[in-house]
């Protein structure tokens, strides 16, 4: 089981990755920015889970809240309204 | 933008659309049983597949049929590919018992 | 994709969606058969029983927004519940005898400066065991791609407009959690029973695309 490695309230990037396998990442946050909101707990990894694989090893799952702003520029009804969307710890990295 | 061009076609989110269809729908009896079966399918006893393992099958299904498939036609279709993947019926066991059918189909 | 009996089944089509009739009322289509089939094998082959399916079905249909509104009923009650069922779903769920099963349940709460929406873009995970099974359009394209864009432009197609002041948070159940919005208490039910409370709940309400409704003014 791994160490956690983002506690609520970090700073956090979405990869941008586009893997051809099943994966819980949608386009709309790829390579954006948010805050860490909290830990869902530590869960099997979907990517492997829908290919026959074992799910391990399982992953930190976290909310990470974003805005509409940082989202959707110029297409946001309301800036400072949210998303908060689950993201699994291997598609996070620190914010710089 | 360029992530655009990578994005799966179930991954709708900010596609453009138009209003949301508000009609509701009371699923058939052949829904629910597909809804029963990947139930059971998924379930300690069993074990033979996941909702992970359904909803890649879903993004397999290509484009065109998520588009035009309802549903629970989708499931099937995801429910038939991983069944046959994991060896537990096999595409020509399927194919005689759907020509079976529509024989016996008045 | 070969010619169906009947059309191409999308949701997101405008002309009204009858009710559909079980296979034994017409020539079944593709699917129906592909299903039929599905299913006789897999009994067949002892993976389940017809009885099992029976049951299982039972179970799908007698889970309802009940669950769910009797949950939001207690809390508007009782502030310590309320305080529990933000912090674990699933056990203030479990408390109330409503029937969890797997799911990974986090409520979330509007409040005056905060009103939460919850989608699936990638699919349709919804906390099936609180709330029944989904409507039709929180499955379908146009409520997917669109929430997490123009929330209030959706919400203003329920009716529901929220001012500026107040903050939208959609949720995006992109992976293991289930959520569940707990609206704020209609105005002039203080003092109600938690029965009348909770008829007071809609599943649109806790899925967060409406208010509760707002009981008429006695005269």
């Amino acid at each position: 089981m791994s160490d956690v490695k983002f506690q609520p309230g970090d700073a956090v990037v979405v990869a941008e990755r586009f893997p051809r396998h099943h994966h819980r990442v949608p386009t709309y946050v790829k390579g954006r920015r948010g805050v860490v909101e909290r830990l869902c707990g530590i869960f099997g990894n979907p990517e492997t889970l829908a290919h026959q694989g074992d799910g391990k090893p399982a992953q930190p799952l976290y909310r990470v809240r974003f805005t509409m702003d940082h989202l959707w520029a110029g297409r946001e009804e309301s800036p400072d309204d949210t998303i908060e969307v689950e993201i699994y710890e291997h598609w996070l990295e620190a914010a710089q | 933008m360029s992530n655009e061009q990578h994005r799966g076609y179930h991954d709708l989110a900010g596609l453009e659309a138009g209003p949301v269809d508000q009609t509701e729908h009371n699923p058939a009896h052949w829904e629910k049983q597909v809804d029963a079966m990947l139930t059971l399918l998924s379930d300690e006893k069993r074990g033979l597949m996941r909702v992970d393992e359904l909803r890649r099958g879903i993004e397999t299904l290509g484009p065109d049929a998520y588009e035009k498939l309802g549903y629970y036609e989708r499931w099937i279709e995801s429910i038939r590919m991983i069944m046959v993947e994991r060896g537990v019926v096999s595409e020509d066991e399927i194919t005689a018992r759907i020509a079976a059918l529509q024989q016996a189909a008045p | 994709m070969s010619a169906d009996n009947k059309h191409g089944h999308d949701h997101d089509h405008s002309h009204p969606h009858p009710f559909q009739p079980d296979d034994d009322a017409g020539a079944p289509s593709e699917h129906m058969l592909l299903v039929r089939a599905l299913r006789e094998l897999l009994i067949e082959k002892d993976v389940y029983t017809a009885d099992e399916e029976r049951r299982t079905i039972e179970r799908m249909d007698a889970r309802s927004p009940a669950g769910g509104a009797k949950m939001v009923a207690r809390a508007w009650v009782d502030p310590a519940y309320r305080k529990r069922l933000l912090e674990d779903g699933r056990a203030a769920a479990e408390e109330l005898g409503v029937e969890v099963g797997p799911t990974k349940l986090i409520v979330v709460e509007n409040t005056p400066s905060l009103h939460n929406v919850i989608v699936c873009t990638l699919c349709s995970c919804y906390p099936r065991w609180v709330l029944g099974l989904p409507p039709a359009w929180y499955k379908a394209r146009a409520y997917r791609a669109r929430v997490v864009v123009e929330p209030r432009a959706v919400l203003a197609e329920f009716g529901t407009e929220l001012p500026q002041t107040t903050e939208i948070r959609v949720h995006d159940s992109t992976a293991d959690m289930r959520y569940m919005v707990l609206p704020r208490q209609p105005e002039g039910t203080q003092g109600w029973s938690e029965e009348d409370l909770a008829a007071h709940v809609s599943r649109d309400a806790m899925i967060g695309v409406s208010l509760p409704d707002t009981p008429k003014a006695t005269p």
